[in-house]
């Protein structure tokens, strides 16, 4: 797909790199001229100098062929937010995910339409609340070396894989579940294995993905 | 009738002594504290130091009463997106949002936002002198 990036900070330039090595096509616009002559450096050709609140400034990174994405992720939230109204009225970009530094000006992105947005901010306190206390989640193993940890999940009553068979719940990549213990006794778990209330499911997950794990075995709450 | 204006500057400070001079209630709103000493040592109006972005700060100037809002900071696009904020947010009816970048002011503009650009202005101004052919002021006078 097309992305345009607008803002080449660490965030515009990970996701730029990212994209760029699952084979998109990207153009990327940053101001700086300092920061410019570095990405130049790496990226080539498809970084732009330019103020990206500028409409003939995305217009020549193409904004109206239009992109199927636009990541406004400059470090000032009234610009990402200018950029994505553009983006989103002018252009129909549909889809624009705007960065939003200070997490009090989240509310001004949703009343002025621009709803998917991404805020480091609350992501890390949303991760903090999970945590502590870690709702349904036990850590019982961490190989730190490895990236591997062993978790333990009680499934619920009320949890969405409740009585669905292993082998049609998508767990999340980099997980796998390996035993459920179950009225005292032990169980390891194959494809035909059903999961019921009660049960206490051991797992192996990689690379931190056991919030991930967990929102799949027990919802989202 | 109230106000409130957002950005003291040269335009805002203005723009503020020029509607309490009309007979309005004004509040202006400035970063800086130093901004205050535009409005001058009689200034009747209210004033709040803090960012326009700052909802606790618009609503301590009164825009929850406010029937007017002048949105004037040196930055287009804070001043795009209070603009939008108060007219959405708060339901201000007149608000008016000064905006350097012509294309920016014109986007805005055709999606219902009272935009001024002074760039604008001074380009058709400029333009219409010289086409007009009007000679210099100190020869006409």
């Amino acid at each position: 797909m097309y992305v345009v990036v607008a803002g080449g900070g660490k965030v515009g330039a990970n996701s730029t790199r990212s994209l760029l090595e699952m084979g998109h096509e990207v153009t990327m616009i940053e101001q700086r001229p300092d920061r410019f002559a570095v990405l130049e450096g790496e990226f080539g050709e498809i970084v732009m100098r330019g103020d990206a609140t500028e409409i003939s400034v995305l217009e020549r990174a193409g904004i109206a062929r239009p992109p199927e994405l636009l990541l406004a992720v400059t470090g000032d939230d009234e610009d990402n937010l200018v950029i994505a109204q553009i983006g989103k009225e002018g252009y129909r970009v549909e889809k624009a995910i705007a960065r939003v530094n200070d997490p009090r000006n989240q509310q001004h992105f949703e009343l002025l339409g621009i709803k998917q947005t991404v805020c480091a901010t609350t992501s890390i306190l949303g991760l903090v609340e999970h945590e502590v206390p870690e709702h349904g989640l036990v850590r019982l193993l961490q190989l730190q070396e490895e990236g591997l940890e062993i978790v333990e999940v009680q499934i619920e009553p009320n949890s969405p894989v409740a009585g669905s068979r292993v082998a049609g719940i998508r767990v999340p990549e980099g997980s796998r579940l390996i035993s459920v213990f179950r009225h005292g006794r032990t169980e390891l778990v194959d494809d035909k294995t059903v999961l019921r209330p009660g049960d206490q499911v051991l797992a192996m997950v990689q690379n931190d993905t056991a919030l991930d794990l967990r929102k799949v075995l027990l919802g989202s709450k | 009738m109230k106000a409130v204006v957002v950005g003291c500057g040269r335009v805002g400070s203005a723009v503020a002594k020029g509607l309490v001079a009309h007979g309005w209630q004004v509040t202006a709103v400035d970063q800086n504290e130093d901004a205050l000493m535009r409005l001058g040592a009689d200034w009747p109006g209210g004033f709040v130091i803090g960012h326009g972005m700052d909802t606790r700060v618009l609503e301590e100037a009164g825009v929850t009463e406010a029937d007017a809002a002048v949105v004037a900071t040196n930055g287009d696009n804070t001043n795009l997106v209070i603009g939008q904020v108060l007219q959405k947010r708060y339901e201000i009816g007149t608000v008016v949002v000064r905006v350097l970048d012509p294309a920016r002011a014109a986007f805005y503009a055709e999606r219902g936002l009272n935009t001024v650009c002074p760039t604008q202005t001074a380009i058709s101004v400029l333009l219409d002198t010289v086409r007009s052919g009007a000679p210099a002021p100190s020869r006409a006078g």
